[in-house]
């Protein structure tokens, strides 16, 4: 899968969030190989994240309250970036941002930052309002946002937009932002769910596949041309292979690298071995 | 790349559950993840059935034994209580069942090069990964006591084991059924002053672990404790296991409990911030 100037070879990529920095995953082997690296949310300053417990378990799924604990963008690059860098999977850093400023602060920052093979825009945070994350909801919201990560961004840099689970809107967002410069919607994010003590979470993990699997064919159904990366519930090789017969041209893992770090790398490996 | 002090990811074997007393000890073959562990360091175990996987979330066990068995190579022992629906799953599978796991995770216990005295202090089956760590202090000949607390004589793990281990054992339980009645922290300065401690190792309860720093830090000595936070993956992805401590360079942060940890020093974290989050 091309876009722009990176290759997605294999097409499974490390979901935003679930890769740690990428050294504990490439320890344990579930690095190597795979066709893209996409960090945890990056915010301009640092945030501590929520309090415990911060992830519990329900029926073939979590839900996660982290609150995009990550170091901001100066330590992230000094730190983690240039590790990625020097390793043999390309890195597509995610932002989030609590203003369309912020979000533009972030792509000029990346754009220049040797290292980045990509910018993946988190316009999905199950929790915004309460992280003070810009709400990027509606498709006039989650275009201008990508318009601004764009404009300074220099040219084959690919910018994946990572829409929410709204599946009666994700048509609309999808042609939105692919009309203010995405290059690939990434369909979907946690849904937005409650921890048992009442506070806002995402759940994510293979309770949400079917779901997730239905937003990746609307995109495909409404914009027939547009690269789609699907996530959300995907947990082996078979998973995979239903997403991109509903149209997704890459998947992400996420969930499932949590109880099995290797995942990622076994379905790539699994699909090299059949392609179908 | 990876090297010989990374974990691994394996499918391993149970080779025996037996009782102990409220716990269940657990004899697993789980080929290199042995061979590379240190005192301090624990295995992530993915629980439930395999297809489909009902629980995304996993359960973190410090390594209480290595054995080499000589038929299976060497084995790693963990001491688990059947609470939750996940440790039940655990505990019922019988003779020869697989179970994927990743080990050794975590920094382990931070070792003297001299040979000190040595209070290790345990509570519950949390005291699991002190009787390799007394193993360990002795060959570097290390004075090594214990205090051993629990609820009552049930919770109360491998005491006559510790008796092996050790130059001096107390037992302190909350009802008084065995040992001493009271808490952990009832005795502890008394026994920091008594044995002269240079050095507290302390695995248990949030509030046990805080007793311990807190009283190492009065006595003089350093302490070294063994967090046990939910830790969602056990492998430092999923930032699900915050702890707060204060690093090298005085700056307050928040770490992964799985990967910075769970082994800290008593006087890094800060206590306060954690109690409150418990």
């Amino acid at each position: 899968m091309d876009l722009g100037a990176l290759t997605l070879n294999p097409p499974v990529l490390v979901a935003s969030g679930c890769g740690g920095t990428g050294r504990e995953l490439d320890a344990l082997g579930g690095l190597a190989g795979l066709g893209a690296f996409v960090t945890r949310s990056i915010t301009l300053d640092a945030r501590e994240g929520g309090p415990a417990p911060r992830i519990v378990g329900t029926p073939s799924g979590l839900v996660n309250a982290v609150g995009l604990q990550n170091p901001g963008i100066d330590q992230f690059l000094a730190r983690e970036l240039p590790w990625l860098a020097a390793h043999d999977v390309p890195a597509i850093v995610s932002v989030a941002g609590s203003s369309i400023g912020e979000y533009a602060d972030l792509g000029r920052r990346l754009g220049r930052s040797p290292g980045v093979a990509g910018i993946e825009v988190n316009l999905s945070v199950p929790d915004a309002a309460g992280l003070n994350i810009f709400d990027a909801r509606e498709p006039f919201s989650a275009a201008r946002v990508i318009a601004a990560v764009r404009r300074d961004l220099p040219r084959g840099m690919p910018v994946l937009a990572k829409l929410g689970p709204q599946s009666n809107r994700i048509g609309e967002s999808a042609r939105a932002v692919a009309e203010a410069g995405a290059d690939a919607v990434v369909v979907t994010n946690a849904v937005p769910a409650l921890m048992p003590d009442g506070r806002p979470g995402g759940l994510s993990g293979p309770a949400i596949g079917p779901l997730a699997l239905r937003c990746v064919y609307e995109v495909r159904v409404a914009l027939p041309d547009l690269p789609v990366i699907g996530v959300g519930g995907i947990a082996c090789a078979a998973d995979a292979r239903a997403f991109l017969a509903a149209g997704a041209s890459a998947v992400q893992i996420g969930t499932a690298l949590l109880h099995d770090p290797t995942t990622a790398v076994r379905i790539a490996a699994e699909l090299g071995g059949d392609p179908s | 790349m990876s090297s010989a002090r990374d974990p691994l990811h394996v499918t391993g074997e149970v080779l025996s559950v037996k009782r102990i007393g409220a716990y269940r000890h657990l004899t697993l073959v789980a080929p290199g993840v042995a061979e590379r562990s240190r005192p301090g360091n624990f295995v992530a175990v993915s629980v439930g059935d395999l297809r489909p996987r009902s629980h995304q979330t996993r359960l973190s066990y410090w390594i209480h034994r290595v054995r080499n068995t000589g038929s299976h190579g060497a084995t790693i022992e963990i001491i688990v209580e059947p609470r939750g629906a996940g440790s039940q799953w655990l505990t019922g599978l019988g003779q020869g069942s697989r179970v994927d796991l990743t080990g050794p995770l975590g920094r382990p216990f931070a070792q003297p090069k001299e040979p000190v005295s040595c209070l290790l202090v345990g509570e519950g089956h949390s005291a699991a990964p002190l009787f390799p760590l007394a193993e360990r202090l002795r060959e570097r000949g290390c004075v090594v006591s214990m205090l051993l607390a629990a609820s009552d004589e049930q919770h109360l793990l491998a005491a006559l084991e510790a008796r092996r281990s050790a130059r001096s054992v107390t037992v302190v339980t909350r009802d008084g059924s065995v040992g001493r009645s009271g808490r952990v922290a009832d005795v502890l300065p008394e026994l920091l002053a008594q044995v002269d401690a240079d050095v507290a190792y302390a695995a248990g309860s949030v509030e046990t672990l805080h007793a311990v720093a807190a009283a190492a830090e009065a006595h003089g000595a350093w302490s070294q404790v063994a967090l046990e936070l939910p830790q969602p993956c056990g492998t430092g992805l999923c930032n699900g296991c915050p702890l707060p401590v204060v690093g090298e360079d005085g700056v307050a942060r928040i770490v992964r409990a799985c990967h910075e940890g769970p082994v800290v020093r008593g006087d890094r974290v800060r206590w306060t911030a954690l109690l409150e989050g418990a």
